[in-house]
């Protein structure tokens, strides 16, 4: 890889990074839905309009998976990401529709050490879900499990 | 279903899904394209040390399986005519931890056991169900668990 791999070390507190600019693809919004959550406020337009949300909405986990493919073109594949062992909580705050612009706020919130593997670190963030308008439509928070540079798990 | 059908402590099993490696890369290849979740190779050189799929997929499939299991209870609610009463928007989840990799090959079995079932404070004729979701592989070891919340029609008056 070109550049050189983001480790534990590389984050801080408080730090605050802004990536990202999806288009949701009414197209694949649809397809997700089919395949994982056929709700019909998901699904079809007239169905939707009548439900509390009013229109078309994608699928909450839709927007999960955004976020991961977001997260990976701009932080994970870049970064010596050894995956997650959960998420501390996601509020879906604002409806995200077909033709939305979505980018992501990522909040550093705690660093700390393994202690049973010292060749990892875990770091939480905050990840807030924007869209066009600068609404936020989600919010999620999870550690992340990343390499060592001082300490190379090989 | 309605909020008063629902009591602490009840358990459904939603059903079961069969994760093969090509679900696994091609959910992995759209939304979580880490190499461990890409091909048989990129798992042994990762953290699980063989194709695993991504997080997100297993719990998508959570979703999918609720889906069908609320249609199913719905069509035999309707046949019994009972009434069906409709669920709505979650406002999010809390507490989600992927307790152990699901592989290529994993038979996993989704269940969903009622926490809370009280009534909406700002939307009058809805109420709040709480749930601890869980889901098992094949030999019985839990690979997933959170705390769902939704929005559930109450029974009218």
């Amino acid at each position: 890889m070109a550049e050189p791999l983001l480790t534990f070390e590389d984050f801080a507190p408080g730090e605050v990074a802004e990536y990202g600019d999806w288009l949701v693809d009414r197209d694949d919004m649809l397809a997700f839905a089919r395949e994982y959550d056929p709700q019909p406020m998901h699904l079809f337009e007239e169905a939707a309009r009548e439900s509390m949300l009013g229109g078309l909405i994608a699928s909450g986990w839709y927007t999960i998976a955004l976020l991961m493919r977001i997260n990976c073109d701009h932080m994970l594949l870049h970064a010596a990401s050894l995956g997650a062992p959960g998420v501390e909580s996601v509020e879906w705050l604002a409806p995200v529709r077909a033709g939305d612009r979505l980018r992501v706020r990522r909040t550093t919130l705690a660093t700390r050490p393994s202690k049973s593997r010292p060749e990892m670190g875990f770091v939480t963030f905050a990840f807030d879900v924007i869209n066009q308008d600068g609404v936020v439509a989600m919010r999620q928070v999870n550690p992340v499990m990343l390499g060592r540079r001082d300490r190379s798990a090989a | 279903m309605h909020l008063e059908d629902y009591a602490v402590g009840d358990k459904a099993e939603l059903g079961s899904h069969l994760f093969t490696a090509e679900d696994i890369i091609r959910f992995a290849s759209k939304y979580d394209p880490q190499p461990f979740h890409l091909s048989e190779e990129g798992g042994r050189a990762g953290p699980f040390k063989r194709l695993a799929a991504s997080g997100w997929q297993t719990c998508s499939i959570w979703m999918k399986l609720l889906v069908g299991f609320q249609t199913r209870l719905a069509q035999e609610r309707m046949a019994a005519g009972l009434p069906v009463g409709r669920v709505g928007p979650s406002p999010g989840f809390s507490d989600l931890s992927w307790k152990r990799p699901v592989y290529a090959g994993d038979t996993i079995t989704y269940f969903s056991e009622v926490l809370e079932a009280r009534a909406s404070d700002s939307r009058p004729g809805w109420g709040v169900l709480r749930a601890r979701n869980s889901a098992v592989n094949q030999d019985g070891a839990e690979v997933l668990e959170f705390t769902s919340v939704v929005l559930v029609e109450r029974r009218p008056a």
